[in-house]
């Protein structure tokens, strides 16, 4: 006789000991989180190290890294363009390995995804040695059209040139959007089985509905998504594993999970692959585990630590050009930890610690790109523990649980950087970002290109004074940003139209509730450039240098100015109405599947590059020089210490920049105090107090110049070297010279 | 009638752990009875070069701190130049401070501690002695000034009960004599309201100001302590039970 086993009986046995109803009968895991997690108020000293078998799983994988670097990747498939079933399993060891996937059949060896754009396959074919093949040629170049072609169809001859003169830049469409979180936490929780039901039924919902276009759209997208999810089950099968089914075991739960997570990364060469927040869901289950006596704490460090080796190893075939503009080969694999409930419990729990422990037991890494949902309400332990982690790896950022709480809800995690996306409920069109500062220039010149004398924007007087004058400039600015906006929102409707139709993301969408709430992720480069040069003009006397066609090429400054970065108003104030205003104009304009418009001030590390792109400015920036990152104050111009700096980019309004403010401060060891015992109770203080302000986002590197300094000279003696550049952290000895220069070129709030 | 209080100044800077507890505003006046060789704010000497600011405008400065410096543990600290050489000034800030609830510290080197009143005192949550030597040819030729007053003054503020942080720059082939700081560690065993001993390995940051006031650094080519002389001096404090750091 044979026994049938229902999918009741399996979730039966799974969730056993678990409480709570509400996630039974309907998909929602934070509900499950809410009534089954235990917060921890504790210390850091429960933590073990790593194991034997840690250290040899990551040291083989670590051998590979040397000749990685060397040849800029290690190897790569180009025959096959990836799916989630598309390649044979692999392994780093298999005997030691406790979380099993890559995506490929073998570690750090690429794959291809075309769906993007077949020219950034073959060009990141082409830089590293490699011929594209002739199949995926034909394939993706005569019958399957890619988004970067259909972008490229519908873009208009004004969007091409906002695009060429980098005025808007980053766009995604020659790749994947990224920025898009699957709740990867459902296939432990519930299994692939009860998803796709759950799928079915979303999809049964729009049977009786009539088949507009908008209709037809969410059925094809949601059969992709069933079908998606049925390819992570085959794929999880080559491995040994039915997700199928849900964990029944905090070794499974974490497995499982991952299995999610790497199934999104086969499907999506997204720009920003974020992993959500994972943590405290994880830790239901290990303390289970614990309870019942089947694990401990060294094994619990274990089941993290090799997690987190497979988040490391997460890689994209990208080109050297998209390298330079990123700063090396980040994928924002970012894990949101700690903040509160919204019923006042911390959801601080030991397995946020747990991660956060990785930067010792396998040494400091960029990725996973950790993220502390800070409130000056976490417990005081957790507090102490993640400052002394950033004194001690530069490794960690912050942003304002009490910001994203009242907004978001408590199960929000942050996709790249500083976006905060309600998991599984809300995801983002991204956006890039269009560079204020060259607007300004536009605004003098009357909308031609200071770099180029090419007329950019359509025609309009330039000002012809000898002086600036202030309100003249900033009507012409204001006439600019008018059509700065809507060129900028008209692109990216254009670009999404064309990623959903031809690189969706199967996958991660169905890790998400249908229908899901979707933002216009649009943003700012050049702030504190745009902001001080309106002080300039404001409160000193800017001379215009013009050359024989009349375009404005450079500024005589004569007197002082306030600057942006000493929490002077005077500055600060220009600074906070950029902000409003261009997210006003913005609004006006009708937004792809009308997602709700947000902003960030972000520039990633490309304030590098939009800096290149860039005539000289009236605050006395020269030509090329580099913008000031995200919404820091311009290097060298906050002369009053961290807490002025914070404070003026505190007043930014987070309501008129819902994608994330991002603030990157470099303290020297002795700026967080004399005594070494008392800098992370300093450096609490200084979060704390910088949330409590109203700051939304601050990366903290506590570091010497002359650290950096060393790195750079030897590089080999800094493997490890990490610092935060802009809402992520990167290698600081992979970076190229010039952001390496940068990097060091910027205010180190020390002591004399 | 006379007017507001005024006091000169030189500038105001926020900085974290080492001008007191947690994260303050610093607020630097102008004017210095001292001229101490190794010096890294020659640019507050003089008080004529010092700004004329009202106490109602250094408040409003501060105001814009309070929350800030509270929550992360600060406050504000006065230093110079010698706040003590503007003590009307000085009160009055201090006072005002800890009217609106800040934690107040003054740092001084003490030598015209007799021009601290009282009240002014118990205004002050905490003094960042200076002591720059501890023998008395060392002191003057260091400081151009005398030790006593700076010693007299110690023993008030342990009198008055006012707690003290002592800072001692050491300097190699000046401050580094080991009878000397056994001297001092001695004496500041003996106090007991000293929290704390700072010693601060000499640095030449300050040189860059040397070079733009075209005055030449007289310190330019003495070395920076070896870190372990640093941490042996420390250890001197920590044997008699000064924590020191």
């Amino acid at each position: 006789m044979t026994a049938t086993v229902t999918a009741g009986d399996r979730a039966t046995v799974a969730w056993r000991g678990f409480a709570g109803t509400r996630w039974r009968e309907l998909i929602d895991v934070r509900d499950f989180i809410q009534a089954n997690y235990t917060p921890y108020e504790g210390d850091a000293s429960f933590l073990t190290g790593p194991t034997d078998r840690t250290r040899a799983v990551w040291e083989k994988v670590g051998s590979l890294f040397p000749e990685e670097r060397a040849r800029g990747i290690l190897d790569v498939d180009p025959a096959t363009p990836s799916t989630i079933t598309s390649h044979a399993p692999g392994w780093i060891d298999r005997d030691r390995e406790l979380i099993v996937g890559l995506q490929t059949d073998a570690p750090l060896k690429r794959a291809i995804m075309p769906n993007g754009g077949l020219r950034m396959v073959q060009n990141g074919l082409e830089a590293y040695g490699y011929e594209a093949d002739p199949f995926v040629t034909k394939v993706f170049g005569t019958y399957r059209k890619t988004h970067n072609d259909g972008v490229f169809d519908a873009y208009t001859p004004a969007m091409r040139t906002a695009r060429k003169v980098g005025i808007i830049t980053g766009l995604p469409d020659a790749y994947g959007r990224g920025r898009i979180i699957g709740d990867y936490r459902r296939v432990a929780l519930y299994g692939t089985d009860r998803l796709i039901e759950a799928k079915r039924a979303e999809k049964a919902l729009l049977d009786g509905r009539p088949s507009s276009e908008h209709v037809i759209r969410d059925r094809e997208e949601l059969a992709e998504q069933i079908k998606a999810l049925g390819e992570l089950t085959r794929m999880a099968a080559t491995y040994g594993c039915d997700v199928s089914r849900p964990a029944g075991t905090a070794h499974e739960a974490v497995q499982w999970l991952y299995l999610g997570y790497l199934a999104a990364v086969k499907e999506q060469n997204g720009a920003a692959m974020s992993l959500g927040r994972t943590s405290t869901f994880l830790d239901v289950y290990l303390q289970r585990d614990l309870d019942a006596g089947t694990l401990d704490e060294s094994r619990a460090q274990e089941l993290i630590d090799d997690f987190v080796i497979k988040l490391r190893i997460v890689r994209f075939l990208r080109t050297p050009e998209y390298d330079a503009l990123f700063s090396g080969d980040p994928t924002w694999v970012t894990e949101s930890i700690g903040g509160v409930g919204a019923d006042g419990r911390t959801l601080v729990t030991r397995t946020s610690f747990r991660f956060l422990r990785t930067l010792y037991n396998l040494g400091p890494a960029p990725e996973p790109n950790l993220t502390v949902l800070w409130s000056p309400r976490l417990p005081a332990g957790f507090k102490t523990f993640c400052a002394q982690v950033s004194i001690d790896t530069s490794a960690v950022q912050y942003e304002s649980d009490e910001l994203i709480r009242p907004r978001n809800g408590d199960d929000t995690a942050i996709a790249c950087c500083v976006s905060a996306m309600a998991v599984g409920k809300e995801m983002q069109f991204f956006g890039a970002r269009v560079n204020l500062a060259k607007a300004l220039l536009y605004a003098v010149n009357g909308g031609r290109d200071e770099m180029t004398g090419d007329q950019v924007t359509p025609a309009t007087p330039a000002l012809t004074g000898e002086y600036l004058d202030f309100d003249e400039l900033s009507a012409a600015y204001d006439r600019v940003l008018d059509w700065l906006a809507e060129t900028y929102v008209d692109t990216l409707n254009v670009i999404h139209h064309m990623h959903d139709k031809y690189a969706y993301e199967r996958l991660e969408m169905a890790l998400h509730d249908h229908p899901v709430h979707r933002f216009m992720a649009c943003g700012v480069a050049g702030l504190s450039v745009a902001a001080d040069s309106l002080s300039a003009v404001r409160f000193a006397r800017v001379k215009v240098v013009r050359d024989a066609t009349g375009l404005a090429v450079d500024f005589l400054t004569e007197g002082e100015f306030p600057a942006y970065g000493n929490n002077d108003d005077r500055a600060d104030s220009l600074a906070v109405g950029l902000v409003e205003s261009f997210m006003a104009k913005v609004r006006r304009h009708p937004t792809y599947r009308d997602a709700e418009h947000t902003q960030s001030v972000l520039t990633i590390t490309s304030n590098v590059v939009y800096g290149k792109h860039t005539g000289n400015t009236p605050d006395g920036r020269r030509a090329g020089q580099p913008f000031a990152p995200g919404a820091n104050p311009m290097n060298g111009r906050d002369r009053h210490g961290v807490a002025a700096s914070a404070l003026s980019v505190a007043k930014l309004p987070y309501e008129q920049a819902r994608d994330g403010i991002s603030l990157t401060t470099t303290i020297t060891p002795e700026g967080l105090g004399h005594a070494p015992a008392e800098r992370a109770g300093n450096l609490v203080g200084i979060l704390d107090a910088y949330m409590t302000s109203g700051g939304f986002h601050m990366n903290v590197n506590v570091l010497d110049r002359e650290v950096l300094e060393d790195a750079m000279e030897h590089p080999e003696k800094y493997p490890e070297l990490t610092i935060r550049v802009s809402g992520y952290a990167v290698n600081f000895v992979r970076l190229n010279r010039e952001q390496q220069l940068d990097v060091i070129s910027r205010t180190f709030h020390g002591t004399l | 009638m006379t007017g507001p209080t005024t006091g000169r100044i030189h500038s105001w800077d926020l900085s974290t752990g080492v001008d007191g507890p947690g994260t303050r505003f610093v607020l630097f006046v102008s004017g210095c009875p001292l001229r101490c060789l190794y010096c890294a704010n020659p640019d507050t000497w003089h008080m004529r070069d010092g700004r004329e600011t009202t106490v109602d405008e250094v408040m409003a400065e501060i105001e814009k701190y309070r929350a800030f410096v509270t929550t992360a543990g600060g406050g504000v600290t006065i230093t110079g130049g010698e706040p003590l050489l503007q003590p009307a000034f000085t009160g009055e800030v201090l006072r005002r401070c800890r009217e609106a609830g800040l934690h107040t510290a003054l740092d001084t080197s003490g030598f015209l501690g007799a021009r601290a009143s009282d009240e002014l005192l118990a205004d002050t949550d905490l003094v960042l002695l200076d002591i720059k030597a501890f023998d008395i040819g060392a002191y003057r030729r260091l400081t151009g000034g005398r030790l006593a007053p700076t010693l007299g003054f110690a023993t008030r503020l342990d009198r008055l009960g006012v707690p003290m942080w002592i800072r001692y720059v050491l300097v190699p082939g000046r401050t580094d004599d080991p009878a000397a700081v056994d001297g001092l560690a001695d004496f500041v065993a003996g106090l007991g309201r000293v929290e704390r001993v700072d010693v601060l390995p000499f640095h030449k940051l300050g040189a860059p100001k040397y070079e733009a006031l075209g005055i030449p650094f007289p310190l330019r080519d003495t070395p920076v302590p070896d870190p372990a002389l640093t941490r042996s001096v420390r250890e001197r404090f920590r044997e008699r039970g000064v924590p020191a750091y």
